[in-house]
């Protein structure tokens, strides 16, 4: 079941086009992901739709009706914004209260809505406090909860986690996706961290320069990149260039063989050796195209590597993933 | 690390201070002065501010000042409030705007009232309070509007697509949001209208009619015949009066203001 439509959707901002013609189906109850580095586009199509802006050519379906004209009150969705923007002068409490009030529902469930979205966020302790009095996680999971309490069709969330610590934001991605599966409501994410994208999402949608570059699972992006951007926007990749073709091989599927082995596809000098722990990377330099590759080896690797060392750089041809230009 | 400080830098500062506030401070200390010379002293006294309060003259003016600050500053602040918030996209755009908004601030007083006058007695508009409140309320505009917009522009449009987001009208988001947010700088802007009112004497001076002596015309006209020891106290009291406002606005343009400071006003 779709949940939102965007059809041929476009957006100018005076005269420059931020968000090239696409189109674009999330389904109902699905973590989707619009993924990309900044100025991609990704957060203009989030507030395209809430509501906040209007695209300049196309139209907006939000279960099956036709929003695209729909001001953001009336839109039965909510926004978690970056910077969280809690109302200052209200406590916890009335910051969730807001959206139940706004659309008068009675004063039982009111009560019986905040205590539940206290309850799934953990904010119980601090439902009397005022926002300036709370950390950043904290604000953030009010945000949530203040979203949440509306019982919302689809949650929209605008890079909530952007502004945390490293700690913090992994602990915050893991509650939020469990959030996401418990509440069954369909989670719209923006966000530049691949990782988090790779993490939490059942979908992501690639954007680049206001375009679509892939839409897929993390499991397909990762091992199927359509484009050159795809494939090393995620994780790290290797691109080799072909006669008239382009592919891509990740670190782990290169093979580093001795030299004296001769079979190997490609031929290089062994630039440097990066220790990770579990993994250790050769970065390579090929002899015959200017480009330095990674080859991942596992830690069942014993062998002796030197810089300086020549090799060969071999791998399975299944292994290669064409990708356009 | 303390850094060492030329002392003749600390004598200069001090000069400096000496010489902005020593006339005040005459004022301050003449006003407790017993005797009716302002040259000599003979010993401390309340008795000109009992004897102010008793002359009906005095009190007249007074009431008119009150009259035309109170009026004018809830005219200036609801205009120069509407101003800022129906401006706050339109200034980003356009600094002509937002000069044209100032310009009342730097024109010289003189001319204000000069052309002020001009064109009430083009109009044939009788001279009086009305007169001198629409004076205030031209120059108040744009104190409130400075004041308010820069509270404005430090709140964002975050806080009132939340609310959006959340359901609020555009009514209620004003309402519950957006008021509450720049109540602290309307605020301020009201009460620095009423202190620029209470205390214009050029202005009022060209567009006052018969009827509406303001004090500060009331204290020049008494001036001519010779500085009294009443005027004295009368200029204490304005003083503090105007002073504690100013703080009082100061106060509120800073608060909830957490962590960048306001900077409208130079102190």
């Amino acid at each position: 079941m779709p949940m939102i439509q965007l059809m041929n959707i476009e957006k100018h901002f005076a005269g420059q086009t931020v968000v090239h013609p696409l189109s674009l189906t999330i389904r109902e109850g699905e973590f989707l992901t619009l993924l990309g580095p900044s100025g991609c586009g990704k957060t203009t199509i989030l507030r395209m739709i809430a509501g906040f802006e209007q695209p300049t050519v196309g139209e907006i379906f939000l279960d099956g009706k036709d929003v695209t004209e729909l001001p953001a009150n009336k839109r039965d969705l909510n926004l978690v914004f970056q910077h969280y923007a809690l109302f200052p002068h209200m406590t916890v409490e009335q910051n969730i209260q807001f959206g139940l009030k706004m659309k008068k529902i009675d004063a039982a469930e009111q009560k019986e809505r905040i205590g539940e979205a206290i309850r799934l966020t953990q904010l119980t302790p601090l439902a009397k406090r005022y926002p300036h009095q709370l950390s950043g996680g904290q604000q953030q999971r009010v945000a949530i909860a203040r979203a949440i309490a509306n019982k919302p069709r689809v949650l929209l969330l605008d890079e909530p986690l952007g502004a945390l610590d490293l700690q913090l934001r992994k602990n915050l991605q893991a509650e939020l996706k469990q959030l996401q599966r418990s509440l069954g409501i369909t989670f719209v994410y923006v966000t530049h961290d691949q990782e988090e994208a790779m993490m939490m999402s059942d979908r992501i949608v690639i954007m680049n320069n206001g375009k679509i570059e892939q839409i897929g699972t993390p499991k397909e992006i990762y091992n199927r990149p359509q484009t050159l951007f795809a494939a090393t926007f995620i994780g790290e990749n290797n691109v080799f260039h072909e006669a008239e073709r382009m592919f891509a091989i990740r670190p782990e599927k290169l093979k580093a063989v001795r030299d004296r082995e001769q079979k190997a596809k490609r031929k290089g000098i062994i630039q440097d050796i990066v220790y990770l722990g579990n993994v250790h990377k050769l970065m390579v330099h090929l002899n015959d195209e200017q480009t330095t590759v990674s080859i991942c080896l596992d830690f069942t690797d014993e062998d002796e590597w030197q810089i300086g060392q020549h090799i060969g750089v071999d791998w399975f041809d299944a292994d290669e993933v064409n990708i356009g230009l | 690390m303390k850094q060492k400080t030329n002392p003749l830098l600390s004598i200069h500062a001090y000069l400096v201070m000496a010489f902005i506030y020593l006339p005040v401070l005459m004022i301050l200390i003449f006003s407790f002065n017993n005797s009716r010379i302002n040259s000599t002293w003979e010993g401390f006294t309340f008795k000109w501010y009992g004897s102010l309060f008793q002359n009906r003259n005095v009190m007249d003016a007074l009431m008119n000042s009150l009259t035309i600050a109170f009026t004018s500053t809830v005219i200036a602040t609801v205009l120069g409030t509407v101003a800022a918030l129906a401006l706050r996209n339109a200034v980003r755009k356009s600094k002509t705007v937002l000069g044209m908004l100032y310009l009342p601030i730097v024109v010289p007083d003189i001319i204000m009232g000069l052309s002020l006058l001009l064109l009430f007695s083009q109009f044939h508009f009788p001279l009086g309070k009305w007169t001198i409140i629409i004076a205030h309320v031209t120059f108040s505009i744009s104190y409130v509007y400075v004041i308010v917009a820069s509270r404005i522009s430090g709140m964002g449009k975050q806080l009132e697509e939340a609310a959006q987001d959340l359901g609020a009208s555009p009514w209620q988001t004003f309402r519950y949001i957006t008021l509450p947010a720049i109540w602290p700088g309307v605020l301020a802007g009201a009460i620095m209208a009423f202190t620029l009112s209470i205390d214009d004497f050029m202005i009022s001076f060209f567009v006052a009619g018969p009827d509406s002596t303001t004090l500060p015309i009331y204290i020049y006209g008494l001036v001519k015949r010779g500085i009294s020891p009443e005027i004295n106290a009368l200029c204490t009291i304005m003083i503090i009066v105007s002073v504690g406002l100013i703080l009082i606005a100061q106060w509120l343009q800073n608060k909830g203001n957490r962590g960048k400071k306001a900077s409208t006003l130079p102190f």
